[in-house]
């Protein structure tokens, strides 16, 4: 799969832009603050309904424009398809597929497939266990939809949990002798558990699936230095990982830590609690990597998705936001030659030295606004 | 801003569900151009629905009288009893054609997060009327959300000990259409939720 034509009309820094890409490397070269990862943002968005940097649509539009139009058109098998999305701030998007208007926004998805490593991925690493958490989940709906329905349930099941028990934690705090309703809490234990377990099954068997993959992306980035795991950290005994045994494990976790959460008036078992734990070697990678070596793990897990993507069958779209200047020059050599094969592959970078050459491809120029092929 | 009456007029219609300041607006002035007869039709049936619609004594659908037109039908039988969220759901079912027995309307779901438990819910209602025993079947027909599957799990734990038989809808894909129009998560979770025919 690979962009063939992108078209911005007032997302971000861009007025009006249109940029004909080709199946392969394109490196975007421009200082710092000129509209690169604006570019990549703009396909991130159209490939996920999401902004990786911000989580609401008014940055994405134009300072003084009202909304924002990203069109892009893919080829996939041979075969072109145009998706278009209208960014309207504060409503629902509207989106096009080929030349028609699709009912929900929703159903552009799948159309563009893309793997996006940037800055703000050094979280992954060094950030809260929600980063990870959501890194996991992003990529169980990537592979299966259905999961995107999972989450939401479970999401919203946590929160009505503890909109009940913090309901009855006030009531007691105020005196109240009747201390809030806690008696539909059984109901909402049970699905809790429900869909808790059908989240953390997908969870359990997709780090099983990836862990062979962060661990040959991380070994071909850094080379031998220190071998990478990951694993599953739940809150529960998750040795059986089938759903059946998941749900009776939270249904007995959450009868253990009734007290407590009635105490404390907030839901505390649950995939919404988990982690996945990064090692180095037999060192955690959070508190104890180097800065480059935080950068490569974070690195290996977004090369890892993209493989685990491939593998499955699909062939996404490669970009590397700011990638290589981040690297010494062992690993920028390895990361290239690493990479070089992607259907299409999309790097940015403020100073074009650091892209080793070896990398090849096409070169664009970007600046104020404008984005111009360098041949 | 308008003058007077035509802005009151705007601001009350603007508080209606669904109804945004422009399609007020839009209202508003079909309203001022529309001939008196209609004018005066709308304002009585608008007085006439909060003096005379009152909710059915039994079921809690709404009624113009003691009981509701379902609730005094002596063709349906009692030993079904569908448990539904709203009066329009009622509407909605009834429009199948399938169901020929009672409705009990419970005024809503449980919604901690609008403060909405059991007690607010005409849950102490159902019970009263399960306790006549000849209710064999209830149905559970509450929205196929997060609160309406606590709604319809709760009442069930409640029933199920009366050996009252409790079912509950099925859901899945919409019928009618083609596979391929299905999005990915309802076809992904009909598929999961898949059984044996
Ligand atoms: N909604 C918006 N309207 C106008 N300009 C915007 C908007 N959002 C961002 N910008 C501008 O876009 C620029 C940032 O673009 P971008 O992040 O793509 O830069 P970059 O080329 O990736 O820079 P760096 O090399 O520092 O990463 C900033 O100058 C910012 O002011
Ligand atoms: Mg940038
Ligand atoms: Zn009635």
């Amino acid at each position: 799969m690979y962009v063939q034509r992108l078209e911005l009309v007032d997302f971000r820094s861009y007025e009006r832009v249109a940029i004909d890409l080709s199946a392969g490397t394109s490196v975007l070269v421009g200082p710092n603050g000129v509209g690169k990862t604006n570019l990549l943002e703009a396909l991130g968005y159209v490939a996920t309904l999401d902004s990786h940097r911000v989580a609401t649509d008014a940055p994405l539009v134009r300072a003084g424009a009202a909304a924002a139009v990203v069109r892009c058109l893919v080829v996939h098998d041979g075969r072109e398809l145009q998706v278009e999305l209208e960014i309207v701030p504060g409503k629902a998007n509207r989106a096009r597929l080929g030349r028609s208007p699709v009912r929900r926004a929703r159903d552009v998805l799948g159309a563009l497939r893309m793997v996006l490593f940037a800055p703000e991925d050094l979280e992954l690493v060094r950030g809260d266990p929600a980063e990870r958490r959501r890194y996991l989940d992003d990529l169980l709906v990537a592979r299966q939809p259905r999961y995107a329905g999972v989450r939401a349930d479970y999401d919203r099941v946590v929160k009505q949990r503890n909109a009940l028990l913090r309901t009855s934690y006030l009531a007691r705090k105020t005196g109240g002798t009747r201390g809030g309703d806690l008696s539909t809490l059984d109901v909402w234990d049970a699905h809790l558990a429900r869909h808790g377990a059908e989240l953390l099954a997908g969870r359990l068997e997709l780090t099983t699936a990836l862990g062979p993959f962060v661990a040959k992306a991380y070994d071909a980035v850094a080379a031998g230095r220190g071998a990478a795991g990951i694993a599953y950290r739940a809150g529960v005994d998750v040795s059986t990982p089938d759903r059946a045994h998941l749900e009776s494990a939270l249904l007995e976790a959450l009868a253990a830590s009734r007290s407590s959460e009635v105490e404390r008036g907030v839901t505390l078992t649950g995939p919404h609690r988990d982690d996945l734990v990064l090692t180095l070697g037999e060192l955690p990678a959070k508190g104890y990597a180097s800065h480059g070596e935080s950068w490569s793990y974070a690195l290996a897990l977004r090369l890892a998705s993209y493989d685990l993507l491939r593998a499955d069958g699909i062939e996404p779209v490669l970009a590397l936001d700011d990638v290589f200047a981040e690297l010494d020059a062992g690993r920028r050599e390895r990361l290239a030659e690493l990479v070089g094969g992607a259907s299409q592959l999309l790097v940015t970078c403020a100073v074009a030295e650091d892209v080793p050459a070896a990398l090849g491809g096409a070169r664009f120029d970007v600046a104020e606004g404008t984005v111009r092929r360098a041949d | 801003m308008y003058e007077g009456a035509i802005q009151d007029l705007i601001d009350e219609l603007g508080r209606l569900p669904g109804v945004g300041p422009k399609s007020a607006q839009r209202i508003a002035f079909h309203i001022l151009s529309a001939d008196p007869a209609d004018v005066t039709r709308l304002a009585t049936v608008l007085n006439r629905v909060k003096d005379q619609v009152r909710f059915c004594t039994t079921c809690f659908n709404v009624a113009e009288s003691e009981q509701c037109r379902i609730c005094r039908d002596p063709r349906r039988t009692n030993e079904f009893l569908c448990v539904v969220e709203e009066p329009k759901d009622v509407v909605a079912i009834e429009r199948t054609g399938e169901f020929r027995g009672r409705y009990h309307v419970l005024g809503g779901a449980i919604n901690p997060l609008e403060g909405i438990g059991p007690d607010n819910l005409r849950v102490r209602e159902l019970m009263a009327r399960l306790g006549s025993g000849e209710v064999k079947e209830l149905i559970l027909a509450t929205d196929p959300n997060t609160e309406g599957e606590a709604t319809a799990t709760y009442v069930a734990l409640l029933v199920k000990p009366m050996g009252i038989d409790v079912t509950r809808l099925a859901s899945g894909l919409p019928v009618g259409g083609d596979l391929e129009y299905a999005d990915e998560i309802t076809l992904g979770r009909a598929f999961e939720g898949r059984r044996a025919v």
